[in-house]
């Protein structure tokens, strides 16, 4: 008999009628696995714009639970319906989810209703993936480990893998029932920052500030008018964010939002290891800093000793007068 | 058996909550890791220290029981599976207030695996009686941020994950999480299980009389071997390796130079 096929079942998040961009990086790291990929999309809140969405993405099918259990992601109804989808199905060997704070919430408790691990937040897949590559200690090593696990529970960096592109064509949209779950701890309320800057976690350009920037009326007159001038999301350390010059929404880091944008700038951030963590894959990074002895010269591209308050304006100003030279 | 808030409320018109506290032994965070020439692991020979993460949650169950819900925290636990020398990491958290400690000792270098750690933690609840689990989002050594919510699943209970701020109320937890883009509250009956995020609240440093008063409060030591939980690791570590190293370290000397390398990569 022929082996098997191993399909992989992706759970597609998604907030205010869009698909998350990182939900279409894990579509891309399931792809790599062996056979095809099925989506999933839960919710009632504003589907049908997911939907529209989600069925031109490469995959074989697309699951829909529409029930309003399911809006805003809720851990404690999720994973019973994710157990029984993967249960019922004996091709659907993974499950895959972006590593955001919905996938992170989400999967885990998946993976111990079906007595399985949890491989978390990959960088890479291999050997029709039953090998992982995964960042250890704040990225400060790279493991890779192997699964011998019947079904594999995987939380995808989305900034590791290319956005899935959708095409023209249409996949079939299967509606699924909800299973029954209580859900142990409903959602209230959420209180977002809204912005109109592009999202941080997938924007091309980032301007991050830190603690040198000494106050929130600095890091507001330094920082916004150079994202602007470079239509970039702004970001932050964790010392300006706990200085409050920054929301914590905007924090780079192990602990907070992991970027790989084409270009960082870092301004006024000296680089903890658990900064690096977040913006070490980016494809440029610039950094501008008063000590010439700060760990982020050490990865930096172009790196600039000079005082932030004199050299940012002047840069703002100069790509100013490029844009309108042009 | 997990008790439900129902049935506690039954037993009282007042709802005791005991807390449980799991923590971690881990490379202390201000350590710069090298990883092992046979491609095996990390240089474990370091300065240890608490999870951070965890830090907080052990503060967070402290102002719980002396300040914020004066009288409805019953008792502190604080439970982990480390080696022999995790015993250190257990009286740091007694020292900062925790009543008594569980130590599942493990061998040296056996890290165990979140499923096989909550399944740990669920077989605790179930002998003992906790309505209340404080847990860190992650630890700073496997990054896997996920034991918390295994539990949860394993459970049947509620989690709420990432918490920046919790409340505690007529046997309801109410929790503020951090989300990508903001935050969201969720509120739920206890029993809960809530990981914390950094800023939830300051850890406090245990002052040198209190760590006297550790070193008398009781710790019950479990070897693996009489555990009835499995703590085999599920997944192989094939090898560990350095990431690959940016070819950083150029530096410029004016602002010219810096829009023009930005320029140089047709990002302006």
């Amino acid at each position: 008999t022929s082996r098997a096929q191993r399909d992989a079942l992706v759970y597609l998040e998604h907030r205010d009628g869009k698909l998350n961009a990182g939900s279409l990086s894990a579509v891309t790291a399931a792809s790599q696995v062996d056979g095809n990929v099925v989506g999933l999309v839960a919710g009632a809140d504003n589907v049908d714009s997911v939907i529209e969405e989600a069925k031109k993405l490469p995959l074989k099918k697309l699951l829909l639970a529409k029930s309003d259990i399911y809006n805003h992601h809720p851990p404690s109804t999720l994973a019973p319906l994710l157990k029984s989808l993967i249960e019922k199905d004996d091709s659907l060997t993974h499950l895959f989810a972006v590593h955001s704070a919905v996938g992170k919430n989400v999967l885990p408790r998946a993976a111990a209703l079906l007595d399985t691990s949890i491989i978390a937040d990959i960088l890479g897949l291999e050997d029709k993936g039953t090998q992982f590559t995964r960042g250890i200690y704040a990225g400060n090593a790279i493991s890779t480990i192997k699964s011998s696990e019947a079904k594999k529970v995987v939380t995808v960096r989305g900034t590791a893998f290319d956005p899935a592109a959708a095409g023209s064509a249409e996949v079939a949209v299967e509606e699924v029932a909800a299973v029954d779950a209580k859900d142990h701890a409903p959602h209230v309320k959420s209180e977002m920052t809204v912005t109109a800057r592009p999202d941080l976690g997938s924007a091309s350009r980032v301007v991050s500030g830190g603690r040198a920037l000494k106050s929130a009326e600095n890091f507001n007159q330094i920082i916004e008018p150079l994202a602007d001038k470079l239509g970039a999301a702004i970001g932050a350390s964790r010392a300006a964010v706990d200085s409050g010059y920054a929301d914590n929404s905007l924090q780079v880091g192990q602990t907070g939002k992991i970027v790989a944008p084409e270009l960082y700038m870092a301004i006024g951030i000296s680089g903890a290891i658990q900064h690096l963590a977040g913006m070490k894959d980016s494809k440029l990074i610039v950094a501008v800093n008063k000590d010439p002895e700060a760990p982020i010269f050490q990865v930096a591209d172009v790196g600039l000793v000079a005082d932030l308050f004199e050299a940012v304006p002047e840069i703002t100003k100069k790509l100013d007068s490029m844009s309108e030279g042009e | 058996m997990f008790p439900t808030a129902r049935n506690l409320l039954r037993a009282s018109s007042r709802v005791d909550i005991n807390v449980l506290v799991p923590i971690k032994r881990c490379i202390d965070y201000a350590v710069k890791i090298r990883v092992n020439p046979d491609g095996k692991g990390v240089d474990t020979t370091v300065k240890h220290s608490m999870n951070p993460f965890d830090e907080i949650a052990v503060e967070e169950a402290i102002q719980l029981r002396d300040t914020k819900n004066k009288g409805l925290v019953e008792s502190i636990t604080a439970l982990t599976i480390g080696p022999q020398k995790a015993t250190d990491t257990l009286r740091t958290a007694l020292a900062m207030g925790a009543d008594k400690a569980i130590h599942v000792q493990v061998g040296d270098q056996h890290n165990v695996e979140p499923l096989q750690v909550a399944k740990t933690i669920k077989h605790f609840i179930d002998r003992d009686k906790y309505e209340l689990v404080l847990m860190g989002k992650q630890a700073i050594d496997g990054d896997e941020n996920a034991t918390g919510q295994m539990l949860a699943g394993l459970l049947d209970c509620g989690q709420a994950t990432f918490a920046s701020e919790l409340k505690l109320a007529d046997g309801k937890a109410t929790v503020t999480r951090e989300i990508d883009g903001g935050l969201e509250t969720v509120e739920g009956n206890l029993p809960m299980i809530v990981t914390t995020d950094l800023r939830l609240n300051e850890p406090r440093f245990a002052s040198l009389p209190n760590i006297m008063k550790a070193k008398k409060k009781p710790i019950e030591t479990i070897k693996e071997a009489d555990l009835p939980v499995d703590l085999t690791n599920r997944l192989e570590t094939i090898k560990v390796a350095e990431p690959a190293q940016r070819s950083g370290g150029q530096k410029v000397d004016s602002v010219d130079e810096v829009v023009s390398k930005i320029k140089e990569q047709g990002l302006i």
